[in-house]
């Protein structure tokens, strides 16, 4: 008997045969096929050194500010099929549909309000009244907005470490972005502050695609939809999170969840 | 205490609180050794300055500010030396700033890193520390026979421009190094250019850094002497250059630039080098001068540091 049909979602990017070297010797993906969900959040795991933040900078091109890096195969933006990594690609086209949240906060060190605007300064002509009120939707959206709106004009650094990651979520939200890199945004945060982010993704992943770094399991456990196992430059497992985290396929995979290793 | 056997040792409390207190004694000698080192320097540059407070206190006076050079001590000035200083300053930092930073941004954010890159920076290393009277040879070759620009304002400030100019770079270069990696990701995180994210961060946020940096070097230059002999300063202007502004269309005048210059230090080495005794409370009187121009600059340097450090801390 069937209890449930597993739909296979619409993808948003997938990653075909791509293999990543740093300094142009290092390999440190090794042909990965991996494709996300669009619309759910998809968490990277993996011991450290595994690749899943190469992964995951390979997605906003993040690798090119660094020289020597390169990449090979293909990583594809859905729906209009644009191969990412492709170098006649402009980087700067990606990462203004890719929006990124680092792994410590790393405000610009001005005020709250510019803060949330620089994206779309950057992207120009905005009245002051549109601008007003993107910065207001995005503080909502990132749950930052009634701690802070009494004092948008004042330094982003005078915020606590929890309240200045949101706002660098609301920052990346600013600009509409089609897919949310988090490079382990938890890591640098106290407990409940990684609650309010963790809610926040399960919030955020009804209207965009979201990409979990994470070296907290019950954390991939509680925010995202599908779990992907990486290891050694390569894709082990990948497939609903609560299938990998109940009842892998893989003997490695099993092995990792249950701590027997990484 | 037997050391072969440092495992099942036991712990003998009195020779720990020796050894700690044996430690604790070392720490206090350094501290001493370094507060005598400290009071040492400060006492000679204290020294120095209260000699020189104290030869020409007394010849400080609007007089000697208004007075253009001349043959009686008593009557002599400092008034084409000072503005003389002032102008050529004026001149250094126009040239050295624009051209330092631009090549600091270049090297620091554009540059590919290979040999190449690397070739230049240890040669910019290498002209800061030139002497400077090589640089003054330099001039007078170049500026002053092969672009024919004279015995000039101009000759003096560019002079003097090179010779800043690598200290430029690398003050700059170290403030641009200081904002962290994770705020230029930042800025390309959300789809800025390299110049983008350079103009709205990485400048605004090493400013103080970098005027710090500059104005040292402005500051070092205000002082130098042995470059501007070379290139042909006057050591006896009784006259000052044309005004830079003008009462006819288009009020601006570019004449002084070919005037002939002089500059506080070149003033006092001539004073200096006069046997009347006079004179050299003339001398020392203008170092005064000098100096308090140059502790304004640093001044002006700490208190625009503070003013961006109170708002930036990485």
């Amino acid at each position: 008997m069937i209890t449930h049909v597993d739909v296979k979602p619409a993808l948003k990017a997938e990653a075909k045969a791509l293999s990543f070297y740093y300094g142009g010797t290092v390999q440190a993906l090794k042909s990965i096929s991996l494709g996300l969900a669009d619309r759910y959040a998809t968490a990277l795991i993996g011991p450290s050194g595994c690749g899943k933040t190469t992964y995951l900078r390979c997605l906003n091109r993040m690798h090119d500010l660094y020289p020597g890096n390169r990449y090979e195969g293909a990583l594809v933006l859905y729906p209009d099929g644009l191969n990412i990594v492709d170098p006649t690609v402009d980087p700067i086209e990606i990462r203004m549909r890719i929006g990124m949240v680092f792994q410590k906060p790393n405000p610009f060190p001005t005020s709250i309000y510019e803060n949330v605007a620089y994206g779309l300064r950057i992207r120009g002509s905005m009245t002051r009244r549109d601008l007003d009120s993107v910065v207001e939707q995005s503080l909502k959206d990132a749950a930052l907005w009634p701690e802070v709106k009494d004092r948008l004009h004042s330094l982003a650094f005078n915020l606590s470490g929890g309240q200045q990651q949101r706002l660098c979520i609301a920052r990346a939200l600013a600009t509409g972005p089609e897919m949310l890199l988090f490079d382990e945004p938890t890591s640098a945060l106290d407990p409940t502050a990684t609650a309010r982010i963790e809610e926040l993704v399960r919030e955020l992943k009804q209207r965009v695609t979201i990409v979990i770094v994470t070296h907290n399991m019950q954390q991939a456990a509680r925010v995202s939809d599908y779990t992907a196992f990486m290891y050694e430059g390569e894709v082990v497992e990948c497939d609903r999170t609560d299938k990998i985290f109940t009842n892998p396929a893989n003997k490695l995979t099993e092995e990792y969840i249950t701590g027997r290793f990484g | 205490m037997c050391l072969k056997n440092a495992i099942d040792k036991s712990i003998d409390a009195k020779v720990v609180r020796r050894r700690i207190q044996r430690s604790q004694l070392r720490d206090r000698l350094f501290g001493l050794a370094g507060l005598t080192v400290m009071a040492l320097a400060f006492l000679v540059l204290a020294a120095l300055l209260g000699q020189l407070a104290y030869d020409g206190m007394g010849r400080v006076s609007w007089q000697f500010l208004t007075s253009y050079p001349s043959r009686f001590p008593s009557q002599a000035g400092i008034l084409s030396a000072w503005i003389g200083t002032v102008l050529v300053m004026l001149l250094t930092a126009l040239t050295a700033i624009p051209l330092g930073v631009g090549a600091a941004i270049f090297l620091e954010e554009y540059a590919p890193k290979n040999w190449m890159t690397d070739l230049i920076e240890i040669n910019i290393a290498n002209l800061a520390g030139v002497p400077s009277i090589v640089y003054g040879l330099m001039a007078l070759g170049l500026l002053v026979y092969e672009f024919q620009l004279g015995q000039s304002f101009l000759t003096a400030g560019l002079t003097l421009a090179m010779l800043i100019l690598p200290m430029v770079i690398i003050a700059t270069r170290e403030a641009l190094r200081a904002v962290p990696p994770q705020i230029r990701e930042a800025a390309y995180a959300v789809g800025a250019t390299k110049w983008q994210t350079v103009r709205d961060h990485v400048l605004p946020y090493s400013m103080g850094g970098m005027l710090t940096g500059m104005i040292l070097a402005l500051s070092r230059a205000a002082g130098e002497t042995a470059p501007l002999i070379t290139v042909g300063a006057l050591s006896f202007i009784a006259f000052l250059p044309h005004s830079p502004v003008t009462s006819e269309f288009p009020f601006i005048s570019i004449e002084w630039l070919f005037d002939p210059f002089t500059v506080l230090p070149i003033q006092m080495f001539n004073w200096v080098s006069r046997p009347q005794v006079d004179f050299h409370i003339n001398a020392a009187a203008a170092g005064l001068i000098l100096l308090l121009m140059t502790l304004a600059m640093n001044a002006l340097a700490i208190s625009i540091r503070a003013r961006f450090r109170k708002r930036i801390h990485w």
